[in-house]
């Protein structure tokens, strides 16, 4: 049996399924909106988590919180599970499926076979929806495909039950009931006023604005702690996790500006549009980052210069996000 | 970005396309189509290359005699001896014992069970290593596709 949901190819995994979950339910509802509204924009730096055995650097929020947060700034009813075991987590899924429900998971990238192989690392954040069963294979849409997949059960269970960091431990989650009307500028604003406070006034030093700038001064120093090797594989580990598939590019902050366009619309404000487009800039520096990181990467760049230009960059994105985020705390007060 | 500078550079995903956000001609977002850009083929194939070396290293530890053929499985997973704890059920510090080619040629086939499924393998074959490391992430499957 295979629900009939409209499958939309987007940018990122999580704000894609909440879209086209949404979308499902009733709200039309682009992927930048959900992005937006769950608040999925942020910097973390934390040298003591491991991915891969290199320092965490992520661009985004943590997995299920855009979600959450959006459907609950909605005003959405919704429904998380965890399992313990997986018989009895494929038995849920399979009567939620039975009742025409579409099921949101998340999974371990390393263990789903429709992904190309390049991509299969130990990545237990990627989310999908599942929609549908023929046989022993799931039916899924994943947004990060132009079409849906199949995946063989026994796949889907060990992508489910995928183990080490952020270990999913079977999560599923969907919509139970949506209300009869939303206040779409309420959540737009609640969405904004969020991202500006992880990003400007975080308790940590590691999180937001300053951790970027935390992350400038290690890099920096990057070429006399450690050997040529590891300072390229670290280099190329912050390329990987600000363009890989799943941030639209320039981590995440053209998503970001697409959503604030959107969001001038939204709260009739202009204002919104100008800072779109330095959202967009910013975005363009974190490209041009990527750019000289990956020439350094392939030796076609000296390397205790380019570390210096490397951290003058990170500087410049870190007092640009500054600016930015500021302004966008004005403008929606 | 511009829409006109969305990177087409073919990566490693073999046809696979993903999403770009970009600004059209009159100022608007728009999702494009992007095939790949070279600075982040870049860095996925050094990371490629970097567990092709770690495999090329263990090799060379196990004909050394210094580790048991259950090594090169683990790093071909992409594990340390803990995930793989994790993963096979069996307490790390055994794992740890089993990555020593003197006890690894001790244990019997069921011993060995839970790892061949981790690694999706026959236990004999948990026993053997390939000569190269025998990694070719850049070969895409045919995948099959629902409409």
């Amino acid at each position: 049996m295979k629900i009939d949901f409209p499958h939309r190819q987007f940018a990122h995994c999580e704000s894609g399924v909440t879209a086209n979950l949404l979308n499902y339910h009733g709200l039309p509802c682009s992927e930048a909106l959900a992005f937006g509204i769950g608040s999925g924009l942020f910097f973390g730096y934390v040298p003591f988590v491991k991915l891969n055995f290199m320092p965490l650097t992520t661009f985004r929020i943590g997995p299920g919180s855009i979600f959450g947060k959006a459907t609950k700034r909605l005003g959405i009813e919704i429904k998380k599970e965890k399992f313990r075991d997986p018989v009895v987590a494929e038995k849920h899924l399979d009567s939620l499926l039975a009742e025409g429900r579409p099921v949101g998971a998340q999974t371990g990238v390393y263990w789903l076979p429709f992904f190309p192989p390049a991509y299969r690392f130990h990545f237990n954040g990627h989310n999908l929806v599942i929609i549908g069963k023929e046989g022993d294979d799931y039916l899924i849409s994943d947004p990060i495909f132009e079409e849906p997949v199949r995946c063989p059960a026994s796949d889907l269970r060990k992508a489910r039950f995928a183990k080490g960091a952020l270990a999913p431990k079977g999560k599923i989650y969907y919509i139970e009931k949506m209300p009869a009307s939303f206040d779409l500028p309420q959540a737009v604003t609640a969405g904004i006023s969020e991202v500006c406070r992880n990003m400007l006034k975080t308790p940590v030093p590691l999180a937001g604005v300053r951790g970027i700038r935390l992350l400038s001064r290690r890099l920096a120093k990057w070429p006399n702690k450690m050997s040529e090797k590891d300072t390229i594989l670290n280099l190329g580990h912050i390329i990987r996790m600000q363009e890989e598939i799943g941030t639209g590019g320039g981590g995440f902050r053209f998503l970001y500006a697409a959503f604030l366009q959107e969001a001038a619309g939204i709260l009739e404000n202009d204002r919104l549009s100008e800072l779109s487009q330095h959202c967009t800039e910013i975005g363009d520096l974190w490209r041009d980052f990527a750019l000289l990181a990956s020439r350094v990467c392939k030796g076609r760049a000296a390397v205790q210069d380019s570390f210096d230009e490397l951290a003058q960059l990170l500087r410049n994105c870190a007092d640009e996000e500054e600016v930015l985020f500021n302004d966008l705390m004005t403008v929606i007060k | 970005m511009k829409k006109e500078d969305v990177p087409q550079q073919i990566g490693l995903t073999d046809g696979e396309t993903e999403v770009n956000y970009a600004v059209d001609g009159e100022g608007n977002y728009t999702l494009t189509q992007s095939c790949g850009w070279e600075a982040k083929t870049v860095a996925l194939r050094q990371a490629w290359e970097a567990i092709v070396d770690q495999l090329q290293l263990v090799l060379d530890e196990i004909k050394a005699g210094e580790k048991s053929p259950l090594a090169y499985h683990m790093v071909k997973s992409q594990m340390d001896h803990a995930l793989l704890a994790q993963y096979s059920g069996v307490a790390r510090w055994r794992v740890k014992r089993h990555l020593r080619p003197d006890v690894f040629a001790r244990l019997d086939d069921a011993a060995l069970v839970p790892y061949a499924k981790v690694f999706n393998l026959e236990v004999g074959q948990v026993r053997t290593v390939p000569g190269q490391p025998d990694v070719e992430p850049f070969i895409n499957k045919n995948n099959e596709v629902e409409d």
